[in-house]
């Protein structure tokens, strides 16, 4: 039996609880339930004095003897049992294994507990919320991506890695970036930069902009998975680093921003564990084709999709600052987005050489 | 279109092979059809000069034997000469015999074609038999008989059962080897030789139809003009619920017989246990509608001790025809429950659909008219007959439901002062008015309804019940149609998976296994049933008496995404065409079975696994036409025909609705009962206990815990079923006041 630390063996509490609590409602005969806060938009809430999205205090009981809810009570208690038995040999596993784990026909029936992962990832994460646990803490990634460089030596599980040196992939950011996996060490570096993409991504360590500014840059590839967010924030709290963002001019693009900024409506109960309220949006301002004489042959027409959802950004309590509905209104009025790449227009490494450093001179973002 | 396309055929063939023999058909002239009209004034003159200017003239007109109708022949000049002369024309005007006018107009009896009239002959024989049982109070046991000359002729190559059956020299031979024939029914059924490749008559042919009762039997002196003369019979007169109305049918199928292969209609009679069987041959005078006997026999031996056989033979088209008898014997046996039905086939097993029971139905009485239903020419008519001294009298004894008060009220309504004798009336239109329109004023009690004799709930249960057992025994038929019948008892297995509310049939156990017997589900063959009958309480249109029952069985193989059969019955008589132009059809569409959890396409009849039976007794049932194939829309019948299957909706809806309560109930305790193994697990070993208790616990909950959800559904099935029942409950409420 692997060694059980004290974050496991509190972990592993919760879940007995949870067990105990069908029995106790079973004795008593009474019908047994889980009680699982409400994740979705009606639930969650933007505090202002923390700057996040957090989630409500609304939850849902999930009774067992109720015929549209009995199977999802029954698949809470196989990924429990799932996840109680990872901690228990100190294993960790992705999301798709553990539905593979938990996968099994019923009785002699057709059916299965589980027919496809998209079925499981959502009880997974009710089983988060419903034991206070993050998905780390209940030994379950989700499957890795993002890429990182900079003036900083980490380790990650006993290994200690100098992101100086990670040529040109850089390193790949694990799914879990907790304490007991990494831990950041020493760091010259005077703030972070994400950016969206990771073309974008590969011309600021190609250009080693990195060395040049002093600082460290990370990509999620596209939106960043939980890693990143976890890192980004680790390091913002932990080293005391400004968050700058540099993504598209589009309506997705500044939600990515958003969700790195003050968290998402999904996974809201980490809000606090992921969020940077402090994150400064540095790029593609709407107002940047003019700033940076940007041609119009370069410009995407927005879409129905796009519009309606920059009109929904409008209307989010955390884009209320009056620059930051200007620049959605910009976006609006004009109807055209841009990508990154548009400013390779004005040359292969404008972005590095002269936007960017511009920007950040001028101190031209928004918060 | 095919059927019309064979009358064509068949009108055109045996017509001229007929008129070679047989006392010769005369074509009667169209001219008498003036008759009673005045001579054409003599001013009166052709009226189409314009038209067709380019014709040649033609001078001359044959003044006699031209057909009137002629398109008058144009001439030059405008006023066109008189082309027959008043007294021309006198000369074509004749009396038409009735007889002479049906053989004009077969189709209004129902033998539009061969392959109706295969039926129409079949039926008018056993609606006569099974009259005649009733009446004399036999329990009715028929044989049905259609055998295909022109295949047994080419099966044995012996003469002996082709074309002119009887050859006079087997007489008492006969039939009794017809008997014992028939008595072997259970075997080959004589009708099916043994190892022959002959097909049969393929579209028309010669056929031979024979109908055999136990019936009372007719006395000798009877039997021709019951069989050669048109509208003869005993059931016109009087007002009685009977099958035969008019005495019109079994002697036409005999003309028709007669028509189109010139043989007579053969029948063969005896009226007890030591009376001599008699054995007739009888031709039709088609002008004078008179019998002519060509041959009458009395037989030493017959096989019935009493009873009447009846053989015909006829054109007819097997092929097509045969699905309309199976119809009509199946569905002769489903409202004659008291009646053993045999049923020979040519080629085929014989089939029997047994009694259901052994109780005659109730009988019918005949009864005197209802003050309401008579019109005012019939009043005067019936005055004038009248033997009472004065109009009470008349009124009291000429009708039912008079009394004397009754009596009196009219007769002061209708102001009859001084002694007015029934004659008086009779003669004096005015006062014959008067005295019509105080009956309709006056309120007269509704006419006796004893004389009805309806199949009655129960027996109408064990009729479907028996009648299922048959269709679902039966099998192999090649040109069924849609219907839900012998022809198709087939094919019905196929349907039965996949479509429409299939779920129904795929639920694994189709009833839940513990769930107790249902009330009205009967288990034939294998297939569940749920059979609701309705028999209404007698009401009057028109001062006539009439009954509506309803009955319906849902479920079972029948496909659920057709719309339902519907039977229709008059006088226990199936109604087999027509079915869009009758009266009952009618009210079924209109009635909303939607509330009756069926689905019902706007204007139709509803869609489900289902067979909805609709019988009409009445003493005169109003049929639309002389075929009587459809009934006529009478608001207060098509009224009653939907509160009754209102009210076997209301029953048909509720077993629906345990159905699918079951269903609910079985489903949800099998999802428990597979989740429940995986909790107890998983929380077992979570908490590291043995999961048997924990599993045990759980099962114990499940069921308290589904029982309660349960009692609240099935609340709220009631709030709804109260929400349906609403509406047809109002209309019922006034009904009965």
């Amino acid at each position: 039996m692997a060694r059980l630390d004290a974050a496991d063996k509190k972990t592993i509490g919760k879940i007995e609880n949870l067990a105990e609590s069908v029995l106790k409602a079973t004795k008593g005969g009474k019908n047994p339930f889980v009680e699982i806060p409400i994740r979705s938009l009606a639930n969650v809430r933007w505090s202002e004095k923390k700057r996040l999205i957090e989630l409500g205090t609304q939850r849902q009981k999930r009774y067992f003897f109720n015929v549209s809810m009995a199977k999802k009570f029954m698949q809470t208690f196989l990924v429990s049992e799932a996840c109680k038995e990872l901690i228990d040999s100190g294993k960790t596993t992705s999301i798709r294994d553990l539905y593979y784990m938990t996968k099994h026909a019923l009785g002699e029936t057709k059916q299965n507990t589980f027919e496809e992962q998209e079925e499981s990832d959502p009880i997974i994460e009710d089983l988060e919320v419903a034991v206070d646990s993050l998905r780390e803490e209940l030994h379950l990634f989700a499957t890795g991506r993002g890429s990182m460089v900079g003036p900083l030596t980490i380790r990650d599980s006993g290994d200690t890695i100098d992101l100086r040196r990670m040529g040109s992939g850089g390193w790949s950011v694990p799914s879990i970036v907790e304490e007991h996996v990494v831990q950041i060490g020493k760091s010259e570096a005077k703030y972070v930069l994400l950016v969206e993409k990771d073309a974008v991504w590969k011309r600021f360590n190609e250009d080693k902009y990195w060395q040049r500014e002093k600082c460290i840059i990370i990509t999620g590839q596209g939106q960043p998975p939980r890693g990143v967010r976890r890192l980004v924030q680790r390091m913002h709290s932990e080293l005391k680093l400004p968050v700058y963002v540099l993504v598209d001019n589009d309506p997705w693009g500044f939600y990515i921003y958003s969700v790195l900024k003050q968290g998402s409506i999904n996974l809201a109960y980490e809000s606090m564990r992921m969020a940077v309220p402090d994150a400064r949006f540095v790029g593609l301002s709407s107002f940047d084709k003019l700033t940076f004489k940007l041609p119009a042959n370069v410009a995407i027409k927005m879409n129905d999709q796009d519009n309606s959802r920059a009109k929904q950004m409008l209307a989010y309590p955390w884009f209320q600052a009056k620059r930051w509905q200007q620049e959605i209104e910009e976006m609006v009025k004009s109807g055209v987005k841009f990508e990154l790449e548009a400013l390779s227009r004005r040359g292969i490494s404008f972005i590095t050489e002269e936007y960017l450093p511009k920007k950040l001179k001028d101190r031209d973002w928004l918060e | 279109m095919a059927a019309r396309k064979a009358a064509a055929k068949g009108k055109a063939k045996p017509a001229g092979k007929a008129a070679a023999k047989q006392l010769e058909l005369v074509a009667v002239p169209a001219a008498p059809a003036r008759r009673g009209k005045a001579p054409p004034a003599p001013t009166k003159v052709a009226k189409r000069p314009g038209r067709g200017a380019k014709a040649q003239p033609e001078p001359v007109v044959v003044p006699v034997p031209e057909p009137e109708p002629a398109p008058p022949p144009v001439e030059k000049e405008r006023a066109p000469r008189r082309r027959a002369t008043a007294e021309q024309m006198a000369a074509k005007q004749r009396e038409i015999s009735i007889s002479e006018f049906f053989t004009k107009n077969r189709h209004l009896l129902g033998f539009d074609n061969p392959s109706k009239a295969l039926l129409t002959t079949i039926k008018e024989a056993v609606d006569n038999s099974l009259d005649a049982c009733e009446e004399a109070g036999i329990v009715p046991e028929i044989t049905v008989e259609v055998r295909d000359l022109g295949f047994e002729g080419r099966a044995q190559g012996q003469t002996e059962e082709s074309a002119p059956a009887p050859q006079g020299a087997p007489k008492n031979v006969r039939g009794s080897a017809a008997g014992t024939r028939l008595e072997r029914a259970g075997g080959s059924g004589g009708a099916v030789p043994p190892d022959t490749k002959s097909e049969l008559t393929k579209g028309e042919g010669r056929f031979v139809v024979v109908v055999e009762d136990n019936g009372p039997g007719i006395v000798k002196a009877q039997v021709p003009k019951i069989f050669g003369k048109l509208l003869y019979g005993s059931k016109f007169h009087r007002l009685k619920q009977s099958r035969g109305q008019q005495g019109i049918g079994i002697s036409a199928a005999a003309m028709y017989g007669q028509l189109t292969t010139g043989q007579p209609i053969r029948v063969t009679s005896r009226i007890g246990k030591g009376k001599p069987a008699h054995y007739f041959e009888i031709q039709i005078d088609t002008r004078k509608n008179n019998p002519v006997v060509t041959k009458d026999e009395a037989l030493d031996e017959w096989h019935q001790e009493h009873g009447t056989r009846v053989e015909l033979e006829i054109v007819a088209n097997w092929q097509q025809g045969q699905r309309f008898v199976n119809r009509y014997v199946e569905h002769t046996a489903l409202a004659n429950p008291h009646c053993t039905l045999h049923y020979v086939r040519p080629r085929q097993e014989p089939l029997s659909f047994p009694r259901a029971t052994e109780e005659l139905p109730k009988e019918a009485v005949e009864i005197r008219p209802h003050p309401h239903g008579v019109e005012l020419g019939a009043l005067m008519l019936m005055a004038g007959d009248s033997k009472s001294h004065d109009v009470k009298g008349f009124l009291q004894t000429a009708f039912s439901r008079v009394s004397a008060t009754v009596a009196d009220e009219i007769v002061q309504r209708a102001g009859v002062r001084g002694k007015v004798r029934p004659r008086d009336l009779a003669e004096d239109r005015e006062l014959a008015e008067r005295l019509h329109k105080a009956i309709g004023e006056t309120k007269i009690m509704n006419p006796p309804t004893n004389c009805l004799s309806p199949i009655g709930d129960e027996l109408m249960k064990r009729g479907l019940i028996s009648f299922l057992s048959v269709i679902e025994s039966e099998g192999p038929e090649e040109n069924g149609d849609s219907q839900l019948d012998l022809d198709s008892a087939s094919k019905k297995k196929v349907p039965k998976r996949g479509k429409g509310k299939a779920d129904h049939s795929e639920a694994p156990p189709p009833q839940a296994p513990e769930a107790p017997k249902e009330d009205g589900v009967e288990n034939i063959k294998g297939h569940n049933y749920f059979i609701a009958t309705v028999t209404r309480p007698p009401k009057v249109y028109r001062g006539n008496p009439f009954q509506v029952e309803v009955g319906l069985a849902y479920g079972g193989s029948w496909p659920a995404d057709k719309p339902v059969e519907l039977f229709r019955f008059a006088n226990r008589v199936p109604l087999l065409f027509q079915r869009g132009a009758c009266g009952m059809t009618e009210a079924v569409v209109k009635t909303d079975w939607r509330n009756y959890l069926l689905s019902q396409p706007k204007g139709s009849l509803p869609v489900g696994p289902m067979a909805l039976l609709v019988h009409i007794a009445s003493v005169w049932v109003p049929f639309t036409s002389e075929a009587k194939e459809a009934v006529a829309h009478y608001p207060e019948i098509t009224r009653e025909i939907q509160l009754a299957a209102q009210e076997c909706g209301r029953k048909l809806a509720s077993h629906i609705r345990k159905r699918q309560h079951a269903q609910y109930q079985a489903e949800r305790r099998s999802i428990f009962e597979l989740y429940i193994q995986e909790v107890a697990r998983s929380v077992g070993k979570i908490t590291g206990r043995s999961p048997d208790p924990i599993r045990r616990d759980f099962m114990r909950l499940a069921e308290k815990v589904t029982e309660a959800e349960l009692k609240a559904q099935d609340a709220k099935l009631q709030d709804m079923s109260e929400k349906i029942t609403k509406r047809p409950r109002r209309a019922e409420q006034e009904e009965t006041e």
